[in-house]
């Protein structure tokens, strides 16, 4: 069952312990699991690092980091279905790769490149959403759409901390209450919205609690646990697939990083802070408890990380050498036909291509 | 075939569109049960159901957003926004999703949905519901924003604008909704969007209008026929794509254009319709473009309304203007 929880579920302790409630939960887990719960946050952790620097290289432009945010996004993730519906914000292709979204796609968006918003076939991701807590609302109406056409899919809506004092939120949870919609709305709270940081962003103390005004259970996760989050996230599922409605899930989290690469986080975060934060970092925790019962061997972590270097090699390498589309490919996909005036200006742009 | 209102066409091609296909839906704030605040759903809740025709809580963006993403799922809704002086907090999803949605997922996904709006004035509404912005929508690539001007239009274009694979704004001109009758077929049937209609056909001058300002472009027509002036009149319908094939070969054949629209004149469609005269027809003008619109001034309380649109004194005065030049 999920209940309303102000206090944040938390499993996997920063020491690597597991708490009383989340042995069980651990133990239930195939070392399979286990393993994909790994590999995907080295990956992840990998991409993130390898895109912060090719954007210093000036081989991408702003970049939007995601690390210390890996275990919300790799656990919520790994909970969803082939059928299930993703809306994410521009800083969750840690759970876009999880979902099927290859790496030279995600490279491609931060290189400006529209192909990097097309998930493959079979894959139900919708490009990040760039405006804030805009796609709540549409997650709502896909999971409207699927509970009339009495899919089973889930619309899971990602977004910061920030995107709740958006009227766009308030909004699509209302609507997901009155409705009893299968979605998820997936908070990461990360402490800041850019610079402001999340106590003057609401007057409650948590976002879960917000969740009652919709009549929607809140609940509140420690983001930096794995696994606490996977097993969240698949209970919210769960009910969401029975008819039960949406849940607001808050995966307490941190920005290890700045916003992105244009700002300096320096400017409005101390050094302590950022230092308890990394006390606490979603990788070690899981690396720790792997070490204490030996899921995974040092061997084998090392040999993890090699592998996701060179997937993100590999990727990079695709996505760099990929040919620039033509300047006519302005005007593909604007309308299903284009109309007279753009045919003409397509014809123009062709004309000072050719000339 | 019936004899019916403007808003009772609205109301019969949202019917036969429901009827024709499951995926149509019909959202926004007081749809169901009442009908409408113009009783343009009247019945359609109770022939189709809560599921279909669906009482929404009070949140443009979350009609217009919801309606996006039951579009991606594959749905057809049709959004009401109940004044087009209320769409403004349905512009970001409209601006940033709706119309971009086929361009980011290159074809993916589209945003195939229907915002309907009443718009324009002279219905003595209250404060702040007789905007006129069409021009806001127009200017935003990936949308395609029409204005019906008779209810036999009304009807074949909400069919086309609901099958139509792009979002669509589709503009009701309030003033018009019962102000005639018309036979109205009774199958369903389409009137394609990016045609005009030649409301009248002349030699002296061309006419451009749209929505309400079509019957007192047609009045004015007919006092000047009287006298032996005869006007090409073009109802837009389609604001874009725009008919540039029947604006042009109208204006090549009168020489002479006069435009008259209700929203206020700067950054207006008329602008646009002028710049595309002078790119394609410029050496068949004899005279300058004009055009009779309202003013640069919020829309007024309805104390000053009939201050504020064109009326047959100022087109009287546009045209004889035009003419003498």
């Amino acid at each position: 069952m999920l209940q309303q929880s102000d206090q944040a579920v938390q499993f996997l302790q920063p020491d690597g312990s597991l708490s009383d409630q989340g042995r069980p939960v651990w133990e239930s887990l195939s070392s399979e699991m286990k393993r994909k719960f790994y590999e995907g946050m080295v990956l992840a952790r990998t991409m993130d690092r390898r895109s912060v620097i090719l954007q210093r290289q000036g081989q991408i432009g702003t970049y939007a980091p995601l690390e210390g945010q890996e275990a919300a996004q790799v656990g919520s993730a790994l909970a969803l279905a082939k059928e299930d519906w993703i809306f994410p914000s521009y800083r969750d292709h840690g759970a876009a790769m999880i979902a099927g979204m290859p790496l030279d796609r995600i490279l491609f968006y931060w290189m400006g490149r529209v192909e990097g918003n097309i998930a493959p076939k079979g894959v139900r991701i919708l490009p990040p959403c760039v405006p804030i807590a805009t796609q709540l609302p549409q997650a709502v109406g896909t999971a409207w759409a699927a509970k009339w056409r009495g899919e089973s899919s889930v619309a899971v809506a990602y977004f910061g901390d920030g995107a709740t004092s958006e009227g766009d939120f308030h909004e699509a949870l209302n609507f997901a209450g009155v409705f009893r919609l299968p979605c998820i709305f997936f908070c990461q709270n990360n402490h800041y919205a850019i610079s402001v940081p999340f106590s003057r962003q609401s007057a409650t103390a948590t976002v879960a609690e917000k969740a009652r005004a919709y009549n929607l259970p809140g609940v509140r996760v420690d983001g930096n646990d794995v696994v606490a989050v996977y097993d969240v996230m698949r209970k919210a599922l769960n009910r969401a697939r029975r008819g039960e409605g949406a849940t607001l899930i808050e995966a307490v989290t941190y920005r290890k990083g700045s916003h992105t690469t244009a700002d300096d986080a320096k400017r409005y975060r101390n050094r302590d802070e950022v230092k308890e934060w990394e006390r606490r970092d979603p990788l070690q925790r899981l690396e720790k408890r792997f070490l204490i019962d030996g899921t995974l061997t040092r061997g084998q972590v090392e040999t993890c990380h090699r592998r996701c270097r060179e997937e993100v090699d590999k990727a990079w390498k695709k996505a760099s050498q990929a040919k620039k589309a033509p300047p006519t490919h302005l005007f593909a996909h604007v309308y299903q036909s284009l109309p007279a005036e753009l045919k003409r200006q397509r014809a123009q742009v062709e004309g000072e291509a050719h000339g | 075939m019936a004899e019916l209102t403007m808003i009772q066409a609205i109301c019969d091609g949202l019917a036969t569109a429901l009827r024709q296909d499951k995926r149509v839906v019909v959202l926004g704030e007081d749809v169901g049960k009442n009908g409408g605040v113009f009783r343009a759903t009247e019945g359609l809740w109770q022939e189709f159901g809560d599921e279909r025709v669906i009482d929404t809580p009070l949140a443009e963006a979350s009609i217009v957003g919801a309606a996006i993403g039951m579009a991606i799922n594959g749905m057809r809704p049709v959004a009401e926004i109940q004044f087009m002086g209320f769409i403004y907090p349905a512009f970001e999803q409209i601006v940033s999703h709706a119309a971009r949605l086929r361009t980011r997922t290159q074809g993916q996904y589209s945003a195939s949905i229907v915002v309907r709006a009443p718009y324009g004035g002279g219905i003595r509404a209250p404060e702040l519901h007789s905007d006129s912005t069409e021009s806001l929508f127009v200017h935003i690539p990936g949308l395609k924003v029409v204005v019906p001007s008779t209810p036999a239009d009304a009807k074949g274009m909400l069919l086309a604008a609901i099958r139509d694979p792009d979002p669509v704004i589709y503009l009701e001109p309030m003033k018009l909704y019962r102000s005639t009758r018309q036979q109205v077929r009774q199958e369903a049937y389409v009137i394609p969007l990016g045609q005009a209609r030649q409301v009248r056909e002349g030699e002296a001058l061309t006419v451009l209008a749209w929505g309400a300002m079509v019957p007192l472009v047609e009045q004015a027509a007919e006092r000047w026929a009287q006298r032996g002036v005869s006007w090409d009149v073009l109802d837009l319908r389609s604001l874009y794509p725009l008919d540039e094939e029947a604006i042009l070969s109208s204006v090549r054949k009168t020489g002479r254009v006069l435009i008259v629209h209700e929203a206020p004149k700067t950054g207006g469609l008329g602008a646009e319709l002028t710049a595309l005269i002078n790119e394609h027809a410029f050496l068949w003008l004899e005279a300058p473009i004009t055009r009779v619109t309202g003013y640069d001034v919020p829309v007024p309380m309805f104390a000053l309304e009939d201050d504020f649109r064109p009326n047959q004194e100022r087109i009287d005065r546009a045209v004889e203007k035009v003419l003498a030049f």
